[in-house]
């Protein structure tokens, strides 16, 4: 297969994300958001005003406020006006639109933000709200019965089992020691069922966060970063809406966006997998075949921490990190949303050799 | 730093959403205790059915009648069901096949407890005595045994039979209110909260940018020119001035004002950004630009009710012109 490789080498230089917490409720969103674009631009050196264009991810159910999300631009120098667009997605699709803008030669530098709080509501009903509303959603099945329905149909499967489970979890808020961001750290208890085959500890803790990158395309990237992760590829694919039409133990949408964004022309030393259940990275590891030679996780993923909207940009953020620091030459970024893995979207990064 | 305000804030809403011909012949059909799927063109029968095949996106429109027994595909067992699930007491969360059926519709399960339940047990639908045409028509499914003819619910076996019926029904439903509830606690933050407690005190309180100066009022912690938080509490007016205008010939709901009226841009004194209110005391055809106006405040109350004239003459245009 021949795949059309980018016309422009995009890169990202920066990311910053903030402590997860709980609750985060004496900060406004923008009060949230500002100290994190402050210091990816504070990384680069570069002003509001330099950069080309700025595009953002969150949520108005999280909100509970229609347009929440204009509030948040007077956190970025919004006037005199600039460039922006905003996706009522999570942040990693905002990065996918800046990357799209970047490659049309339209800008050379992007700002991708993305915040959600998700303390003000009740997190498992109002992600009720993103179902289907004529089949679906008037039942109120809330998110961890959702994603303990693919659980079990794993079990069932033999694809694994509770103590597999329990040891991803595990695996996770230990490594998660290592990232001051993280929400959840070292050794936490299973617990009790909270939706039966899934544990408190199966599930993601609900937190407050937000996230930046800056891209910048070519000899730019080189100016602002010392080891510029390169995007070789993006892609996003999206599964059925009804979930007893979809193979709830596959994802067939994360394997086609991994093959289109070149995930299986060589391999990766690392991934950052957005999966917010353990039973989720069963899943992936899966469709992006990945064996145990590649580093999963390593920031402890979205069970060490998952603002919702933001914890997509953030495993694109970890992984480029990765490649900043020289810990990683080619690592792959996965971010999900929609119940089950519904949508997912798959970035490949490198840098340069060394 | 004092403590922040939190207010709950309910999100109340009444979707009315119009149906396909699909989905009007699906919910009808659970209305008359008929379930419904759609047949694809390459023969597979889809339940819960939807207008477009999620494979091919080809419109599909051939309804056949699916058995009111079925299969788990799987399941997931919920203790603890919240607000406005199907059941109130525990149950499973199941993917059902109905026999006929190629893929599963998701619904509640009513079981003794999870030791009752097992993927590829065979289940049937239970109907809500009340029927709307809508997907809660199915109470919920409970378990049913092939074998025996009843069930040791001792339920109605004739209704495990299919009915014949097709697609067509008298007076189908062509909508469905879809009501939504959720509960939030807001907290407005650091920044808005500090305004509205002065509010309170009946004093206007903004926020300086450390860079550019600028005062702004309410502050929302950031400076939209500079990307900076404001933090420099700068007390304004309580004088202001109308910089524009418009007449509200339209009553609001719930709100207890005489048409028409005037709702202003209003300056206050020391802001470097309008703040809008109500202007009365003065006919509404002659508030007009540069009008000089103060704050009204209702007896207990914790904001202005309104502005009115002060008297002065009116502000000259160049001293206003910038916040227009
Ligand atoms: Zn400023």
């Amino acid at each position: 297969m021949t795949r059309h490789l980018p016309v422009r080498d995009i890169a990202v230089v920066a990311f910053a994300q903030t402590d997860h917490r709980r609750t985060s409720e004496e900060l406004s969103e923008v009060e949230m958001l500002m100290p994190v674009l402050h210091e990816v631009l504070a990384q680069t050196g570069l002003k509001t005003a330099d950069i080309g264009f700025t595009c953002s991810g969150s949520s108005d159910y999280l909100a509970g406020r229609a347009f929440s999300f204009t509030l948040a631009l007077d956190g970025v120098g919004a006037w005199p006006p600039i460039s922006e667009s905003h996706v009522e997605m999570d942040g990693a699709w905002a990065l996918y639109e800046a990357w799209t803008k970047l490659l049309t030669g339209d800008a050379d530098t992007a700002l991708v933000y993305s915040y959600g709080k998700s303390s003000p509501g009740p997190l498992r009903d109002v992600l009720t709200r993103q179902l289907d509303p004529y089949y679906v959603a008037p039942l109120w099945p809330d998110s961890v019965a959702l994603a303990a329905l693919q659980a079990q149909a794993l079990i069932d499967a033999g694809a694994t089992d509770e103590p597999a489970l329990a040891a991803v979890a595990a695996r996770s808020r230990t490594d998660a020691t290592a990232n001051s961001h993280a929400q959840l750290r070292g050794s936490v208890p299973q617990g009790e069922y909270v939706v039966r085959p899934l544990r408190t500890g199966d599930c993601p803790p609900i937190g407050d966060g937000a996230a930046a990158v800056i891209l910048a395309a070519g000899e730019r990237a080189r100016e602002l970063c010392a080891r510029p992760a390169w995007i070789r590829g993006v892609d996003h694919r999206i599964e059925a809406h009804g979930l007893g039409v979809r193979d709830l133990t596959d994802s067939p949408s994360t394997r086609l966006a991994a093959e289109k964004a070149g995930a299986f022309e060589r391999p990766v030393d690392t991934a950052e997998l957005h999966a917010p259940f353990t039973s989720q990275e069963v899943v992936l590891r899966k469709a992006l075949k990945l064996d145990d030679s590649v580093r999963v996780n390593p920031s402890g993923g979205a069970l060490a921490a998952n603002p919702v909207m933001a914890a997509g940009l953030i495993r694109i953020g970890e992984a480029a990190a990765r490649i900043h620091r020289g810990e990683s030459d080619r690592a792959l970024a996965h971010a999900t949303s929609g119940p089950c893995l519904q949508q997912n979207l798959v970035a490949v990064l490198e840098g340069d050799p060394r | 730093m004092p403590e922040v305000l939190k207010a709950p804030l309910v999100v109340e809403f009444p979707f009315t959403r119009s149906l396909g011909p699909v989905q009007s012949a699906f919910l009808t059909g659970l209305r008359e205790r008929v379930v419904l799927g759609v047949r694809t063109s390459d023969g597979r029968t889809l339940v819960p059915p939807v207008e477009y095949d999620p494979v091919t996106a080809e419109e599909i429109r051939d309804l056949v009648e699916v058995a009111p027994t079925g299969t788990v595909t799987t399941w997931a067992w919920n203790h603890a069901p919240r607000r406005d699930q199907p059941l109130g007491t525990p149950f499973a969360w199941a993917l059902v096949r109905l026999d006929g059926a190629d893929t599963a519709l998701l619904h509640a399960l009513d079981a003794p407890g999870p030791d009752a339940v097992h993927t590829g047990m065979r289940v049937r639908v239970r109907w809500a005595e009340e029927r709307t045409g809508a997907i809660t028509d199915i109470a919920c499914f409970e378990p049913y045994d092939d074998k025996g003819g009843r069930d040791d619910h001792g339920g109605d076996d004739s209704l495990a039979e299919p009915t014949g019926r097709t697609g067509e029904f008298e007076d189908p439903i062509t909508g469905i209110v879809a009501s939504a509830r959720l509960d939030y606690t807001y907290s407005p933050g650091r920044a808005q909260t500090a305004y509205i407690n002065a509010l309170a005190d009946r004093r206007n309180v903004g926020e300086r940018c450390p860079s550019c100066r600028k005062v702004y009022v309410p502050p929302r912690g950031a400076c939209p020119t500079c990307g900076v938080a404001t933090s420099e509490q700068v007390e304004v007016g309580p004088r202001g001035t109308v910089t524009t205008f418009c007449i509200v010939n339209i009553k609001a709901k719930n709100l207890d004002i005489e048409v028409p009226y005037v709702y202003a841009h209003i300056a206050l004194d020391g802001a470097d950004l309008a703040l809008h209110g109500r202007i009365g005391g003065i006919p509404y055809d002659q508030v007009r630009m540069g009008l000089r106006v103060e704050p009204v405040w209702a007896e207990g109350a914790r904001y202005p009710d309104h502005y009115r004239p002060t008297g002065e003459p009116d502000a000259d245009y160049d001293t206003y012109k910038e916040l227009v």
